[in-house]
């Protein structure tokens, strides 16, 4: 299962839920202003980084840079991909399931 | 591999459609096909014909257009989600068409992936 | 027949002999917004289609099936007794999450029409047995 989540962990509970349903293995990838969610020194950085130790964490590139948000800021076992790179994502899980 | 798209946003409110335009462009790209993407809820709003943003900004459903003309690719526009909000045939853009939520499903079943990009 | 919806009649049926697992993943409130029902909408016209079709409810999801809804006076249809024809379309997997349904203080009695409550790992499983997941 690949889970896309497209919200600011700050703003609503999209991450969390996604988070709390995400099964060892499974691949999230951050959107839109779910970016937010993958930098270090946030109040929801420690669930992002015990998220990253069971499943695989990604964080789509072009809406970080869009959001002046540095990669070097980026929680530690995040993977940067890009357009291309989401589309691989989906290919190599078989449902996608967004987090709205 | 067939992907399905649906869209549940308008254009400029939110970034969801954006996203799925370069989803879509990028998986057509790597060689993929993009069979349908679905227009719902506000999503509708995308085929507007009367849509005109300023010249120096993404013209959305243009972009639409162009990848449907150029890459086969189906934009359905629901028709209930789309008479709500006062779209129909008469203010439907080039490269879209209206119909049924069955359209919907139908890719659901056909696609090998099924992509939703909402708020 | 519900008097609040327009449902699929026989004639709209689908053959094309795959049989997928389609998940309805519902996390919205109804009537703030209109995805609630505009999912409805999605969930009667997939009856259609023969296929095997799942409604999770979870976070502010569940509130679309409590029970008492009234919204006569915000001017908006009450499609929530539409949960209730969902059987008549062969559609009756429907599944309230337990930490959710805690966490907003309800019960199973609170609900208009009959639940699985499953907890937050089942309803992971669940999910991840799914073809195809739909959101809003």
């Amino acid at each position: 299962m690949l889970h896309t989540v497209n919200k600011s962990p700050f703003e609503r509970n999209a991450l969390a839920s996604c988070l709390a349903h995400a099964t060892d293995g499974a691949a999230i990838l951050l959107i839109e202003d779910a970016v937010y969610g993958a930098t270090k020194g946030t109040s929801v950085a420690a669930k992002v980084e015990a998220a990253a130790a069971k499943c695989k964490v990604f964080v789509l590139g072009p809406d970080l840079a869009a959001r002046g948000m540095s990669e070097d800021k980026l929680i530690d076992g995040i993977t940067v991909v890009d357009y291309e790179g989401f589309v691989d994502l989906t290919v190599e899980h078989s449902v996608v399931q967004a987090w709205l | 591999m067939k992907f399905g798209i649906l869209v549940n946003e308008g254009p400029y409110n939110h970034q969801a459609v954006d996203s799925a335009y370069q989803f879509a462009k990028a998986a057509i790209a790597k060689g993929h096909t993009v069979s349908r993407v679905f227009f719902y809820y506000d999503g509708v709003h995308n085929a507007n014909k009367l849509l005109e943003a300023p010249q120096d900004e993404r013209q959305i459903g243009k972009l639409w257009a162009e990848m449907a003309k150029e890459h086969g690719v189906d934009l359905v526009v629901c028709v209930a989600a789309g008479l709500r909000r006062g779209l129909k045939e008469e203010t439907l853009a080039e490269g879209f068409r209206i119909s049924g939520l069955g359209q919907l499903i139908e890719v659901g079943i056909q696609a090998d992936r099924m992509m939703t990009f909402g708020d | 027949m519900s008097e609040v919806m327009d449902l699929p009649g026989d004639d709209e049926e689908y053959a094309s002999g795959v049989v997928k697992k389609f998940m309805f993943v519902n996390r919205k409130a109804p009537h703030g917004s209109i995805y609630a029902l505009e999912v409805l909408e999605m969930v009667l016209i997939s009856a259609a289609f023969d296929q095997d079709v799942h409604l999770a409810f979870i976070d502010d999801g569940m509130y679309q099936i409590v029970k008492g809804q009234d919204p006569t006076g915000i001017n908006q249809k009450n499609f929530s007794k539409t949960f209730r024809a969902l059987d008549g379309y062969d559609i009756e997997k429907l599944y309230v999450e337990r930490e959710g349904m805690e966490e907003r203080g309800l019960t199973e009695d609170d609900f208009l029409v009959d639940v699985e409550v499953i907890s937050q790992a089942e309803m992971a499983e669940l999910m991840n047995g799914m073809d195809v997941v739909l959101s809003a």
